[in-house]
C-alpha cells in the first residue's frame, strides 16, 4: 500500500455532497480518509502543495475504445488507461467492439487484468450484448457479469433486433446492469457520412437523418418501460432524442444519457472541406441539435458527458471522405474542451461540468467512485481550472491524433490524477518543478 | 464594372463552380469563345499546352467527359496519359494519396480526375503540386460539365441573367445538378429543381433554388429544362417504383412541352435513357441543345486547360495562333 497522501491547500469541489470550498484532502490506504482543514496526519504521509488548483472527484468515462485485441495499431489498454489519467479520467468504460469481439468471460477477464497492469485509469470492460455484436443471440450475460463486466452493449452496432433489445432489457435486470445503446437505425442510416441536410448536400455526402436516432431511442424508452429495465442512450446527438429521453425520464422510464464533447462544441460545418476528423457516428448535427444537447446536459436530461474515444491511425482518417472511418479521440481535450466551450461561455458551472463528468457517471451506474466522501477510493483529478492550452495532437499520450479540436483553444488543465491513492499521472510541468524542488 | 485579370485568374485548381466568382465563371465562358473555332479546323491543333503532361486519372467509368478532355489535350498539343481504374495499382489497393505521389514522382503539370467519392478531386488537389482539375467527384460537383452547360445557355439566350432554368431528375445523386446550380445561380439566373421527392435532397434550398413539384409546372414556368439521367440502379435502391412509373410522371415528352414557351430549350449531360427521363422526339426535337452541349465541352475544357496552365483570357486569340 502506498504511503498516505495528504492535498494541501486546494479548492474541493465536489459536487456528489455539495462541496465547493477551500479544503485538504487526506488519503489513506487507497482511500479517503478526511477533508477540510485536516490536522491529524499518519507519520509517513507525503504532503503535496496543490494550491491554487481545484481538487475534484476523478473523472468517470462511460465510453472509450481501446483497440485492443485486434486494433493495437490505433490503441492498446496501456497507451489508451495512460492517455485517460492525462486527461484527469480515474475510470474508463472500455467498450466491445473489438476484434475478436468482447463478448465471452475470457475476454473480459483479459481486458480487466491488461487494464490493471496498465496502471492508468481503472478500465471497466463492457460486455458484448449479442454474441460477435451481430445483433442476433444474447451473449452470456450472467458469465460476463460474473468475469467483470458492468454493462452490455453493440456499440459499433445498434442492437436493431427489437425482440433482442427486449429480452436485453428483461435479462440484465437480474444483474443490475443496463443496457447500453448506440441509438441507429442501420436502415436509415445505411451509406450516410455525415448529418442529413445543407452541409451534407453541398458536399455531395451522404446524410444520416435525426430521425435515425430518434426512432430507435424512441423504440428503446417503450421497451424500456415495457420491461422496467434500465437503458443507456450512448452518444445523444438530436434534439428528438433528448426530448423523448425527457419524456421518459418524466413518465418514470428508467432511461439514462450521455453526449460528447464534440457533439455539445461543434456542429456539422466542422465537415466542410471533407475533414474526415469530423467524420463521427453519430455524426455532428446542426446548432440546434446542439442547443438542445446543452440544454438537457444543464437540465439533467442527459446525466453524463462520454468521450466515445475512437482513435483510428493516421492512414485511416488520410484519405476520401467516404472511405474514412467513423470517431474521434477524446480522453485527453474532454475537460478542457468542456470548460472552454460550456463553461466560459455559460452554459454549466465549473461544479455542473465536474458533476456530468464524474458524479453523474457514477449516479447512474451505481459506481463507487465519483464523489470526496471519506470512504471512498481515492479517485482524485488536480487542475487548475484557468490554464488555457491550445490542443496539440502531438502532445497526445493516446497512440491516436484523430482530433477535430487540433490549434483550438481549450482551458483547464489537469495537473495530477490520483487513482487508488496512487498519482498514475503527473504533468510534466508539475514534473519538472517538484523534481527542481527536491533537487534544491 | 469591369473584372481586373487578377479577379478571374482561376488559382491552381478547379475542383468546382461553388469556390469560383461570377466573373471567373464568365471569365472562362469568354476564354472558350476562341477556342470553339479550333474544333471546326482542318488541322485540329494548336501549340498552347507543347511539353505539358497531363495524367488523365479515371477511378469511374466515363466515355464522353474522358474523350472531351482527350480531345481538349490533344488540340491544344499537350502529352495525355489514361489511367483508369481497372488494371492499374489502384485495383491493387493503393491509396489515393499514394497515387498521387507517384504520378507526381513521375513529372507531370495537371491531374484530370474523375473519382467516385466527393471531395476527392479536392483532396487530391491539396496534396500534390501539380493542377488538379475535377471532372467528376462522387455526388459533389462536374464543374466542367457546368461551364458547358452554361456556355451552352449563354449561346442560346445571349445572357444567362434572369434566364429561369429548372433542372429535373435525379438531383440527390447529381454532381452535374450540383455545378449547375452554383454556376447558373452565380450568373444570375432563376434556379428550380423538379423531380420525384425521394430523389430532391434535403436542405437544397440552402443552395438558392427553389422546388417545384409537378413537372408540368415547371415546363410552363422555365425558359431551360435540364433534364438528368435517371440511373437504372435507383429503381432498385427503391427510390423510384419502376422507370415506367418515372417516365409517366417525370418523363419529357413532346406532348408535354406542348405548354412550354417558345424559345425554350432542353439540355441533358448524357449519356440518355430514351423512354425513361426523356423520348426520343424531344431529345432529337428542335428545342435540344444537347449536340451543342457536347461540342461546347471541348472549347470549355480548353479554355480550362489554358488558362490553369498560366494563360491570360485576353491572350487566348493569340495564343491559338502560336503567337504567345
Amino acid at each position: 500500500m502506498s504511503r498516505p497522501l495528504l492535498l494541501v491547500g486546494g479548492h474541493t469541489l465536489d459536487p456528489s455532497q455539495s462541496l465547493d470550498e477551500p479544503g485538504d484532502v487526506l488519503v489513506v490506504d487507497g482511500r479517503i480518509e478526511a477533508l477540510g482543514k485536516v490536522t491529524d496526519v499518519p507519520e509517513s504521509t507525503e504532503r503535496i502543495d496543490v494550491g491554487g488548483l481545484v481538487v475534484a472527484p476523478g473523472l468517470i468515462d462511460l465510453h472509450v475504445h481501446l483497440r485492443e485485441p485486434g486494433g493495437e495499431h490505433k490503441e492498446t489498454i496501456v497507451s489508451g488507461a495512460r492517455a485517460a489519467v492525462a486527461g484527469g479520467f480515474t475510470t474508463v468504460w472500455a467498450m466491445p467492439n473489438t476484434d475478436p469481439p468482447i463478448d465471452d468471460p475470457a475476454a473480459v477477464g483479459f481486458v480487466l487484468a491488461a487494464g490493471a497492469r496498465a496502471r492508468g485509469a481503472r478500465v471497466s470492460p463492457v460486455g458484448a450484448a449479442s454474441l460477435g455484436l451481430k445483433g442476433e443471440q444474447m451473449t452470456e450475460v450472467g458469465e460476463l457479469v460474473a468475469a467483470g463486466a458492468v454493462a452490455v452493449t453493440d456499440d459499433g452496432h445498434p442492437i436493431w433486433n427489437g425482440a433482442l433489445m427486449r429480452r436485453l432489457l428483461e435479462y440484465t435486470q437480474t444483474f443490475g446492469i443496463p443496457v447500453v445503446q448506440h441509438a441507429e437505425d442501420p436502415v436509415l442510416s445505411a451509406g450516410g457520412v455525415m448529418n442529413e441536410g445543407t452541409v451534407a448536400t453541398a458536399l455531395g455526402l451522404k446524410g444520416i437523418p435525426n430521425a435515425s436516432e430518434a426512432a430507435t431511442v424512441a423504440r428503446d424508452v417503450y421497451l424500456t418501460e415495457l420491461t422496467g429495465g434500465h437503458l443507456h442512450v450512448q452518444h445523444v446527438s438530436t434534439r428528438e432524442a433528448v426530448d423523448m429521453i425527457e419524456a421518459a425520464r418524466s413518465r418514470g422510464g428508467r432511461v439514462t444519457a450521455e453526449v460528447t464533447p464534440h457533439h455539445l462544441a461543434l456542429t456539422e460545418e466542422a465537415v466542410r472541406g471533407y475533414r474526415t476528423e469530423a467524420k463521427m457516428n453519430p455524426p455532428l448535427r446542426t446548432a440546434a441539435d446542439r442547443e438542445a444537447l446543452r440544454r438537457g446536459l444543464a437540465e439533467g436530461v442527459i446525466d453524463a458527458i462520454a468521450t466515445d474515444h475512437a482513435p483510428h491511425d493516421y492512414q485511416g482518417k488520410e484519405r476520401e471522405f467516404d472511405d474514412a472511418p467513423f470517431g474521434v479521440v477524446g480522453l485527453e481535450t474532454a475537460l478542457g474542451i468542456c470548460l472552454r466551450e460550456l463553461v466560459q461561455t455559460g452554459h454549466l458551472t465549473l461544479s455542473e461540468l465536474v458533476d456530468r463528468l464524474s458524479c453523474g457517471p457514477a449516479r447512474i451506474m451505481g459506481l463507487e467512485g465519483g464523489t470526496l466522501r471519506p470512504g471512498s477510493p481515492a479517485d482524485i483529478v488536480v487542475f487548475d481550472p484557468e490554464e488555457r492550452w491550445t490542443v496539440d495532437p502531438a502532445q497526445f499520450r493516446s497512440k491516436s491524433r484523430n482530433t477535430p479540436f487540433a490549434g483550438r483553444e481549450a482551458q483547464g488543465r489537469v495537473r495530477r490524477t490520483i487513482v487508488g491513492g496512487e498519482t498514475r499521472f503527473l504533468e510534466p510541468q508539475e514534473q519538472a518543478a517538484r523534481s527542481l524542488t527536491r533537487a534544491g | 464594372m469591369s473584372a481586373t485579370t487578377a479577379d478571374l485568374e482561376l488559382g491552381k485548381d478547379l475542383i468546382g463552380l461553388q469556390d469560383l466568382s461570377r466573373e471567373q465563371i464568365l471569365g472562362i465562358l469568354d476564354t472558350a469563345e476562341p477556342f470553339k473555332e479550333i474544333s471546326e479546323r482542318q488541322i485540329k491543333k494548336v501549340p498552347v499546352l507543347r511539353g505539358q503532361t497531363i495524367v488523365n486519372l479515371f477511378f469511374e467509368p466515363s466515355t464522353r467527359t474522358r474523350i472531351s478532355f482527350e480531345f481538349a489535350e490533344k488540340r491544344l498539343g499537350a502529352d495525355t496519359v489514361n489511367i483508369s481504374s481497372s488494371g492499374s495499382s489502384v485495383q491493387k489497393g493503393e491509396t489515393l494519396v499514394d497515387t498521387a505521389r507517384n504520378l507526381e514522382a513521375m513529372r507531370i503539370n495537371m491531374v484530370v480526375i474523375r473519382h467516385g467519392s466527393a471531395g476527392a478531386a479536392g483532396f487530391l488537389a491539396d496534396r500534390i503540386p501539380s493542377k488538379v482539375i475535377n471532372a467528376g467527384d462522387g455526388q459533389h460537383e462536374h464543374p466542367t460539365q457546368g461551364l458547358l452547360d452554361l456556355l451552352t445557355i449563354r449561346d442560346r439566350f445571349g445572357s444567362i441573367e434572369g434566364r429561369r432554368v429548372c433542372i429535373v431528375g435525379d438531383i440527390l445523386h447529381s454532381r452535374v445538378a450540383r455545378s449547375n446550380i452554383w454556376g447558373l445561380v452565380k450568373c444570375g439566373a432563376e434556379v428550380a429543381v423538379c423531380g420525384p421527392k425521394t430523389l430532391i435532397p434535403k436542405g437544397i434550398e440552402g443552395l438558392g433554388v427553389h422546388v417545384i413539384p409537378r413537372v408540368e409546372d415547371a415546363i410552363e414556368w422555365c425558359d431551360v429544362l435540364y433534364v438528368l439521367r435517371l440511373q437504372l440502379e435507383r429503381m432498385d435502391a427503391g427510390y423510384v417504383p419502376s422507370l415506367r412509373e418515372y417516365n409517366r410522371v417525370f418523363g419529357i415528352s413532346s406532348e408535354r412541352l406542348a405548354r412550354a414557351s417558345e424559345e425554350m430549350v432542353v439540355l441533358h449531360p448524357g449519356p440518355m435513357n430514351r423512354g425513361v427521363e426523356i423520348d426520343s422526339d424531344v431529345a432529337d426535337g428542335p428545342r435540344s441543345v444537347i449536340l451543342p452541349q457536347v461540342t461546347n465541352g471541348v472549347a470549355v475544357r480548353m479554355a480550362v486547360l489554358y488558362l490553369l496552365s498560366g494563360g491570360k483570357p485576353e491572350r487566348a486569340e493569340a495564343a491559338k495562333r502560336g503567337d504567345a
